[in-house]
């Protein structure tokens, strides 16, 4: 069986797990993930993180990637990230830039296994902008600046590729080279607020093509968190794992504890369990209905009969999902067109899921879960949480893939 | 588990390259083995870097090592059939070239 067949049936740990630690932003950006921008009153504690990085360790889970919410918001971020590094767990954490003064990036540059991704999506302060919010930008490019002077060695700038940025690659790569960072793009998903603008911002047809292009041709040392995988079937296959990894060799860890098959798919249906219930995380990895659902062998559906099944495998079940397509049919930016066909023949009749968890500023306060407070595990119908920024985890960032 | 050989995900290397089969190693104190069911998955504190022991024996290999005056005897002590051992040799110059594993000092 090749390595790839036996990730499919899952793994005894995640390979990549995100680990969002507030639903609190400073920010709105459109189309962030985990419609973030409020506190969940119900967030794990410090106690509780800590317990939570131990379980990791025990777990021998290498490293996680934080996100939020904007992590740094936390007062106890700087604790909870050196209690992870000291129980060997390594971390990645994004950001958007905004707590990272010259004094905290001194004291990152003098720190081991901490990996920073700062969140950028327009080369220009006026693309970056309409998406992320005013001021973002300069946010951004200061603490680049304030990690290089610091000497932090090999930041990431993380993009999420847009209609808006998609013509830009060549800029982000030429600012990437001169922070001595590393670029990483990403796609955008359907996924929290990322539902509202996805039709208006994901990238069209022909920019996917030259996104593709572009990383044949330039792309060795871009990251993509393996998320681009549906544009192999363009023609060569990108590196990576080429495989949904949801629930398999991914998850997602959100600011309330409850554990979701992917931090793209915050939603009640994905929903495994919560750290906070008896077993822990392990006992949810290991043992959820969910989790051994999805890593049954799934069928190609409607994508069965594709020559370029192999490497595309349909795509991506979140985007699907929340665009209202067939989990087992092709991607809503399959390359072949057939996703398009289907986002047309969509119709009144189909349904298309929202999550309930919602801390956007701009929401009426109860409308996601601030019910009472249930601890527990997430049942389906319970209250929960949805996760936080679009975007920045990629399934299996950084690791390289085997033959 | 297949038949087919080689694990570990590092570059190919030769004697050329300072690995020599007839001597010591043991697995690098930097790195830690993950059991998985397809054998583990290794990481490495220093380079930070995930790879993979693809199968079983290349596992008992590396863990057992250090217990062995030689690489070879390594190999056989695991179970490698003939046929594979110029496969498991391959593999283990590999992890010798990506720090997985190093000389016993
Ligand atoms: S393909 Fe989509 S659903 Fe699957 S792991 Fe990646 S982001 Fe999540
Ligand atoms: S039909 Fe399915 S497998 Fe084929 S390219 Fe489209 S999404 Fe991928």
């Amino acid at each position: 069986m090749k390595l790839v067949d036996h990730f499919q049936y899952g793994l005894n740990s995640p390979i990549c797990l995100t680990w969002e630690l507030t639903y609190a932003c400073n920010l709105a950006c459109v189309h962030c993930l985990s419609s973030s921008g409020r506190r969940d009153p119900r967030e794990l504690s410090t106690a509780e993180c800590k317990a939570v990085v131990d379980e990791l360790q025990r777990m021998q889970v290498f490293y996680v990637n934080i996100g939020g919410g904007e992590p740094t918001v936390r007062s106890d971020f700087w604790e909870i990230l050196d209690y992870a590094i000291s129980h060997d767990v390594g971390v990645k954490f994004s950001t958007n830039g905004i707590k990272l003064d010259k004094k905290r990036a001194a004291q990152l540059a003098a720190t081991d296994y901490v990996d920073i991704q700062i969140s950028l999506d327009g080369a220009t302060a006026e693309v970056n902008d309409h998406v992320r919010g005013p001021g973002s930008y300069r946010t951004a490019l200061r603490a680049l600046e304030n990690l290089a002077e610091a000497g932090f060695q090999q930041p990431k700038i993380s993009v999420v590729m847009t209609r808006e940025n998609v013509d830009q690659l060549d800029e982000f790569k030429a600012i990437a080279d001169k922070f001595g960072a590393q670029l990483r793009i990403t796609r955008l998903r359907p996924s929290g607020r990322g539902a509202d603008v996805w039709d208006d911002l994901h990238p069209a047809p022909a920019q996917q093509r030259r996104l593709y292009d572009w990383l044949v041709a330039r792309g060795e040392d871009v990251l993509t968190g393996d998320s681009f995988f549906h544009l192999s079937a363009y023609g060569e296959a990108l590196p990576g794992l080429n495989l949904c990894g949801a629930g398999r060799v991914v998850c997602l860890i959100d600011p309330v504890g409850d554990v979701y098959a992917c931090p793209f798919a915050i939603h009640e249906n994905f929903l495994a369990g919560n750290v906070r219930s008896p077993g822990g995380f392990r006992e949810v990895w290991q043992s959820s209905e969910l989790f051994a659902e999805l890593r049954r062998p799934q069928t190609g559906g409607a994508c069965g009969g594709c020559q370029h099944f192999d490497a595309c495998q349909g795509g991506c079940m979140a985007a699907k999902f929340f665009t209202g397509l067939p989990l087992d049919g092709p991607d809503p930016e399959c390359v072949r067109g057939f996703g398009e066909q289907a986002l047309v023949a969509r119709d009144a009749s189909t349904e298309i899921p929202r999550s309930d968890v919602d801390h956007s500023r701009s929401a009426p306060r109860n409308s996601r879960g601030p019910v009472p407070v249930t601890i527990g595990v997430g049942s389906p119908d319970g209250p929960s949480a949805r996760p936080d920024r679009a975007c920045d985890t990629s399934p299996l960032a950084g690791f390289t893939a085997p033959a | 588990m297949s038949t087919k050989p080689p694990p570990g995900s590092a570059p190919e290397v030769g004697p050329a390259d300072g690995f020599d089969p007839g001597s010591a190693y043991r697995r690098s104190p930097s790195v830690a083995l993950r059991p998985e069911p397809f054998g583990a998955l290794v990481y490495h504190f220093g380079t930070r870097k995930l790879s993979f022991l693809k199968t079983p024996q290349l596992v008992d290999v590396v863990r057992n090592l250090e217990r062995y005056p030689d690489v070879h005897s390594a190999i056989a002590a695991a179970g490698v059939e003939e046929a594979q051992r110029a496969a498991y040799l391959k593999a283990v110059a590999g992890l010798a070239a990506s720090g997985t594993i190093e000389p016993r000092p």
